[in-house]
């Protein structure tokens, strides 16, 4: 059906993690996600004007329904957050072109992801299981507020690391894979710069595969305004500039095709 | 019920446009409507070489509008033509290219390489407040303003529509120089420069530092600055500025725009401008108005 706006209708939200929200959304376009695509929700406050741009953590095409898992970070994210079963809530999606799937297939894949970049990793996760030779699950938190790590133990070998070393590895999620010794062939990952920064150097290192979803300050989300744009390596296919839009080229790109 | 507006001899079946980097050519528009609907596709500032634009972070939430500072990046003349003019011809709506440059000769090396393109009109970009060398700096003196826009007038084979800036003291003083230059048309207002400052990280939300305001927040500056040059200068007018639904565009058309583009609203619901249409015509048929262009500039 292609991209779309449409009014669609909360299913439930709940609290996982202090500030981490998890809600399930009644709509179609759960029939066309993919892991690693995201969908723009706008809020009703119309002060609050931009669409907030949310990473998919699950899909259930059968039942219609999407699930995103978001941290409560400005105002937009805090009205969602105030959201029950039953509200109408104005996505738009499918955007992003998502994790290349078929790069995990009969793979020893590692999925990676750190504080709010865990969420994509669960969908990845169930998708990956049934195509990898492995699904190894690194995650990094804060403290011992985890989230969404239960569900990502069902479908892959997990690894956590904490930055307060309250649970497994001290440190980050490069530290767990030093730590535990892992290794892999292809590398998806979901995070904040600075551990897509190391992921980059360490595919480069071991000359392995690395997909990275990146983030950045997006105003339309399909391509039109050239806000979020990247720095890559080539030459991109809209400006020819070296100027990839995360929205719509991405958010998901090999680390080596990018500068970060 | 007429909708129908003429600007320079191009007639627009409806006075509804998209402003200047808001809609891309249409392409990414394309997959959620019809643009046939459109009075005109107004395109994304293009140069005669690629321009990469600024750092990011380019864009910001600011209350009831954004800023962005862009700065109009784009793949240059040679691949416009080639793939974005070649997309619009698809359609029955009018092509309106913006076009802008450093310096009088990259405008002119644009506008001349448009000549005999199938492109209805020139929209000359004099006030991106985004980059440092040309743009604005054409659009904010009186002289400055009238020369660029004379040497231009000179060489184009379209019409020429000047976009102003609202980062000036007197618009009407702009309005008049670009006029009596010979431009065709003016559309405004360009976005106004503004400034955000993230107080928990203690840097600017953008990386150029300033950036251009949009959104519905501006709307009220717009619709003044078009009522003040309406009222100084003969030539019709395209007016934007937060336009989000019919009842701004009829404002602005009362205030004297003969059309109107969607700009900032385009990011917020990419119908913005079907609904816009349909929204003006709701208001004719509410009223009883019959053609459109008995509103155009009948407050007073």
């Amino acid at each position: 059906m292609g991209k779309r706006k449409e009014r669609a209708l909360v299913d439930s939200q709940t609290c996982i993690a202090p500030g981490i929200y998890d809600m399930w959304i009644k709509t179609g376009l759960a029939k066309e996600a993919r892991p690693g695509q995201f969908i723009n929700i706008y809020p009703k406050d119309r002060s609050t004007l931009l669409p907030r741009p949310i990473s998919i953590c699950e899909a259930d095409g059968m039942r219609d329904l999407l699930r995103v898992v978001y941290r409560q970070a400005g105002k937009g994210t805090e009205e969602f957050s105030h959201y029950h079963a039953g509200a109408h809530i104005d996505v738009l999606g499918t955007l992003g072109n998502g994790f290349p799937l078929e790069k995990g297939k009969g793979k020893r894949c590692i999925l990676m992801g750190g504080g709010i970049g865990i969420p994509p990793m669960v969908q990845l996760a169930k998708e990956l299981k049934k195509e990898a030779e492995e699904v190894i699950v690194v995650v990094g938190y804060r403290d011992a507020d985890l989230f969404l790590d239960e569900e990502l133990r069902q479908n892959g070998k997990l690894y956590i690391a904490t930055e307060d070393g309250s649970v497994e590895t001290k440190g980050n999620v490069m530290d767990a894979i030093a730590e535990n010794g892992l290794d892999g062939d292809v590398i998806f990952a979901c995070g904040p710069m600075p551990m897509l920064r190391a992921i980059k150097k360490y595919a480069e290192e071991k000359q392995i595969e690395a997909y990275i979803s990146l983030e950045e300050r997006m105003a339309c989300g399909v391509g039109a305004c050239l806000g979020c744009v990247c720095k890559t390596t080539k030459k991109d296919g809209h400006s020819h500039v070296n100027n990839a839009r995360v929205c719509t080229d991405g958010p998901v790109f090999e680390a080596k095709e990018v500068t970060l | 019920m007429n909708t129908a507006v003429t600007i320079a001899g191009v007639t627009f079946k409806n006075p509804v446009m998209t402003a200047s980097g808001t809609f891309g050519s249409g392409m990414e528009y394309g997959e959620f409507m019809d643009l046939n609907k459109l009075g005109a596709v107004v395109t994304k500032g293009v140069s005669n070489i690629p321009w990469e634009g600024n750092p990011t972070p380019r864009v910001a939430e600011t209350y009831g509008g954004m800023l962005n500072a862009i700065g109009l990046q784009n793949p240059g003349i040679d691949v416009f033509i080639e793939r974005d003019l070649a997309f619009l011809k698809q359609f029955d709506t009018k092509v309106i290219v913006n076009v802008c440059g450093k310096s009088v000769e990259d405008y002119v090396e644009v506008v001349e390489r448009l000549g005999e393109e199938a492109v209805d009109m020139l929209e000359i970009n004099v006030s991106c407040p985004n980059v440092k060398e040309g743009a604005i700096a054409f659009g904010q003196k009186a002289d400055a303003l009238y020369n660029i826009t004379k040497e231009i007038k000179a060489k184009a084979k379209q019409p020429i529509i000047m976009k102003l800036s609202p980062n000036v003291t007197d618009i009407t003083e702009m309005a008049k120089a670009a006029e009596s230059a010979g431009a065709d048309a003016l559309s405004m207002i360009n976005t106004i420069t503004g400034m955000k400052i993230d107080i928990h990280k203690r840097t600017f939300a953008l990386a150029n530092k300033t950036g251009g305001m949009s959104g519905p927040a501006i709307k009220p500056v717009a619709v003044r600055m078009v009522y003040q040059a309406a009222n100084a200068v003969k030539i019709p007018i395209i007016g934007m500025g937060g336009i989000a639904n019919g009842e701004d565009a009829i404002e602005f058309l009362l205030a004297g725009a003969t059309a109107i583009s969607v700009g900032a609203m385009n990011f917020i619901d990419p119908y913005t401008t079907e609904k816009t249409i349909k929204g003006i015509e709701a208001y004719m048929d509410r009223y009883g108005v019959e053609d459109i262009k008995s509103l155009i500039g009948s407050v007073k």
